[in-house]
Order: C-alpha cells, then sequence, then structure tokens
C-alpha cells in the first residue's frame, strides 16, 4: 500500500510539471496542444478512498490551472471527471468492475480505449466550455475538443502501454 | 437532526465534488474579470521559479535569433542617431543634462513562460516588485508591443497579452489621428483588431498602426502592425481593421518595460478629487 503512494505522489508531481513544461508548448498546428497530466485520474487505483480521490483531482486540476494561468478551469473538468470515473469504468470494464479487480495493465486494449475515450472527450468540453465561456462559439468549442481529444487520447494509449508492468 | 447529518454523510462524496466544483467555478469566472484574477496566476514564487529553471534551458536554443533582432535594434538606433541634425551646434543653448529628468523610465526583463494558444493568453516575466514593477505598466519589444502587467510578485510579473481577449488598448492610426481601440477576437495569433475608428478616417490597406498618445501607460508611436483588410461595422459608423503584428507573438524573449513617471500626475488631473 505504501509503495502504491509513493507511485501517486511521483505521478502527480511529474505529470503536472510535463504538463506545463512540455505538453502546454506543443502546437500542434498552431494551437492544439494534449493533456495527458489526467493520466493521474484515469489510472488512480480503482480501490480508493473517493473523498481523497476528489480531492487529489482537484489540487491537480488546480496546480495545472496556476501554472497555465486559466483560472479554475481544468480543476473544474478534474472534479467531475473523478466523480463520473466508477460510472464510466462500470460501462467500459463491466463485469470485470463490479468484483473491484481491474489491473489496468492486464485489462483488454479495446475496454481500455473506450474508458480514455469517454473521459478524455469529457474532461476536454468542460474545460474548453470554461475556457472560452461563450455559448455561441460552441462550434469553436467542439472544434478544439474534438482536435485536443484525438491528440491526448493517442499520447495517453502511447504513455500507458510504454510505463506499463506488464511482464511477457 | 439525524436525518439531515445522514444525508451529509450518505453523501459526502456529491457533496464534496459539489464543493470543488463551485469553487473551481468561482476561479473561473473571476478569472473572465479584468483585474480580478489574483489568486491563481503564474507570478508566484512555485511556478515562477520552475519557469525560470525551465528557461535557463531553453533559451540557448534562441540565442541566435535573439542576437539578429538585437543587431537590428542596434543598427535602427544607430541610424536615428547619426541621421539627427546636431541641434545644439546650431542653437547654442545649454542644456543640463544631468538635471534632465525624462518622461519615461525604461528596463528590461526576459519572458520566462509565453502563452499564445488559447483565448485568454498571459506571459510571465523574471522581474518583480523588487525591480520596482507594478501594475498597469506598458511591455514592448524593439518591434512593437507585448501587453500590459496585470500582476506581480515579488521576484516576477504576469503580462496580460495583446492575445487575450480581455485586453484593451489604446491605438492610433499613424497618418491621421483617428484613435481606436485595439482587442483580439481569438481567433489568430498575428492579427488582432482595431475598432472604433470612425468611418471619416482615412483608413488604406497596409497603413501603419501606432499606439495612441491617450493612455497614459503607453507613450504614442510605438508600431504595433499594418492593416490587413477593414470592414464597416453594422452600425455604419464605424471600421472594425484587422491589424498583422510587427511582433511575432510566438517568438518572444527579451522585452522593454515602459513606466510613464507622470502618470499619478495625469490620473490626478483626469479625475480630480470630488469635493
Amino acid at each position: 500500500m505504501n509503495s502504491l503512494n509513493f507511485n501517486s505522489i511521483i505521478r502527480f508531481v511529474v505529470l503536472i510539471l510535463a504538463q506545463a513544461l512540455i505538453f502546454n508548448n506543443i502546437n500542434f498546428m498552431g494551437s492544439i496542444n494534449p493533456y495527458p497530466y489526467i493520466l493521474f485520474i484515469l489510472l488512480f487505483p480503482v480501490k480508493n478512498n473517493r473523498s481523497l480521490f476528489i480531492f487529489l483531482s482537484f489540487m491537480l486540476g488546480l496546480f495545472v490551472d496556476i501554472f497555465s494561468d486559466s483560472g479554475g478551469i481544468h480543476a473544474a473538468a478534474c472534479v467531475t471527471i473523478a466523480f463520473i470515473r466508477p460510472a464510466v469504468l462500470k460501462f467500459a470494464f463491466g463485469m470485470v468492475y463490479e468484483h473491484q479487480n481491474i489491473k489496468f495493465d492486464t485489462t483488454e486494449f479495446g475496454n481500455r480505449v473506450i474508458y480514455f475515450s469517454i473521459i478524455i472527450v469529457l474532461h476536454h468540453f468542460i474545460m474548453f466550455l470554461l475556457e472560452i465561456f461563450n455559448i455561441s462559439n460552441i462550434i469553436l468549442i467542439l472544434q478544439k475538443t474534438l482536435f485536443s481529444s484525438i491528440f491526448t487520447i493517442i499520447l495517453c494509449i502511447l504513455i500507458s502501454i510504454l510505463f506499463s508492468n506488464k511482464k511477457r | 437532526m439525524q436525518q439531515i447529518i445522514n444525508f451529509v454523510i450518505r453523501n459526502k462524496t456529491f457533496l464534496l465534488f459539489l464543493l470543488l466544483f463551485v469553487i473551481s467555478l468561482a476561479l473561473t469566472i473571476q478569472s473572465h474579470s479584468y483585474h480580478k484574477s489574483k489568486f491563481i496566476n503564474s507570478a508566484n514564487f512555485l511556478t515562477g521559479g520552475v519557469y525560470e529553471s525551465a528557461n535557463g534551458i531553453s533559451n540557448y536554443f534562441g540565442l541566435k535569433e535573439q542576437n539578429k533582432i538585437l543587431v537590428e535594434e542596434n543598427n535602427k538606433l544607430r541610424s536615428q542617431i547619426f541621421n539627427t541634425i546636431d541641434t545644439s551646434a546650431i542653437v547654442k543653448t545649454y542644456i543640463d543634462s544631468i538635471s534632465y529628468k525624462g518622461r519615461y523610465k525604461i528596463q528590461s526583463a526576459e519572458i520566462i513562460n509565453n502563452n499564445y494558444t488559447s483565448t485568454k493568453n498571459y506571459l510571465t516575466i523574471n522581474k518583480g516588485e523588487q525591480n520596482a514593477i507594478k501594475e498597469d505598466l506598458g511591455v514592448i519589444t524593439s518591434k512593437g508591443i507585448v501587453g500590459i502587467i496585470d500582476n506581480t510578485s515579488n521576484g516576477y510579473a504576469r503580462i496580460l497579452s495583446i492575445l487575450n481577449t480581455k485586453s484593451r488598448i489604446n491605438a492610433q492610426l499613424k497618418s491621421s489621428h483617428h484613435i481606436g481601440s485595439l482587442e483580439w477576437d481569438g481567433e489568430s495569433s498575428t492579427i488582432v483588431q482595431l475598432t472604433d475608428i470612425l468611418k471619416f478616417a482615412p483608413v488604406r490597406e497596409g497603413d501603419t498602426i501606432i499606439t495612441g498618445g491617450q493612455s497614459s501607460i503607453f507613450p504614442q508611436g510605438i508600431p504595433i502592425g499594418t492593416i490587413e483588410n477593414f470592414v464597416l461595422d453594422i452600425s455604419g459608423d464605424t471600421y472594425t481593421v484587422n491589424v498583422k503584428l510587427f511582433n511575432d507573438m510566438t517568438n518572444l524573449s527579451h522585452v522593454y518595460i515602459i513606466e510613464n513617471l507622470d502618470t499619478q500626475e495625469i490620473k490626478l488631473l483626469e479625475n480630480p478629487i470630488d469635493e
């Protein structure tokens, strides 16, 4: 249990720094940035204290907000996806989740993609909605959500494969 | 009472979620209103320190480019010096150059964090209150304007970029004195909009836009950009002009901070104390 917490803390710090220093400056095709820092929320152990998890997600979002001068948009999006995560887990993994013994390294690839995609699209939509804060620009919001989501999903899957503990 | 406590305990995750969500929503809303985003900003010692050390590495990659810009500026300044007629030779008036007090104080600073992709962009520089940087000072480069300082900490300051939908800067045509207000619609990082130019103004494509003398932040005549195209507003009275910036906002390193030493005096004059 202790090593798990230690792992999470390292992940928390590294992902925030990576987001602030690398991924906020990618600017692919002018303005498309990925937000893979939410891997922390995606890969957080399933058996957890929910209140603590939601609070940690809030802090994660708030730190990214401070680094990118964006008010509270990341915090709001992170809190929401952290709250909704159990429902998405149930939807994506079905029976396995019921028994509370998911290990993300051993789940099926397809299920994992569905799980990542739902959460990432939701996160990006809330974030861009709050950033632009103008419902008449809904096309711009959807467009940004789409492009950034694709970028983030690909990156998240690559990173999670790269750092998985699976032994062949 | 028992029921209320039970309700709280049963729904504690949801209530926690709601609380945190409302907090972040409040932070977001406050960041959308000008001059109120005080709490969450990158001009604090933690983020400033991280950005500064990262910038210590990354600015080596742009040295060649920055050198070129500095040489260009030196060129311009030198040609100004050599081409001004030496009036002191003709008019034998003695100017005491020691006690002469300039109107503007210039400081240089280095950008350590630059955003230009969202609709509300900010930059962070490595100078703050300990270098006498205050709010509402103008920031320029050798090519044109960058923005206005909107938040300071001890060692760092945050600039409200002209690429921010909240930014409003007084600007004018170079050829005549028609003034307007410089805004940004959030679309392209090279084009900003000049609004409220009266339709009687002689607007032509390719004309230069400079800062106006109306604000006490920027001195008059700092270049901004050239007119790309313009349309008449729906009301039919004013033009909205698309201005192509001289500055490449995506590639900034060294900036100058302008302090107008007469701001206090001007403000006192404009807003006399109510009797």
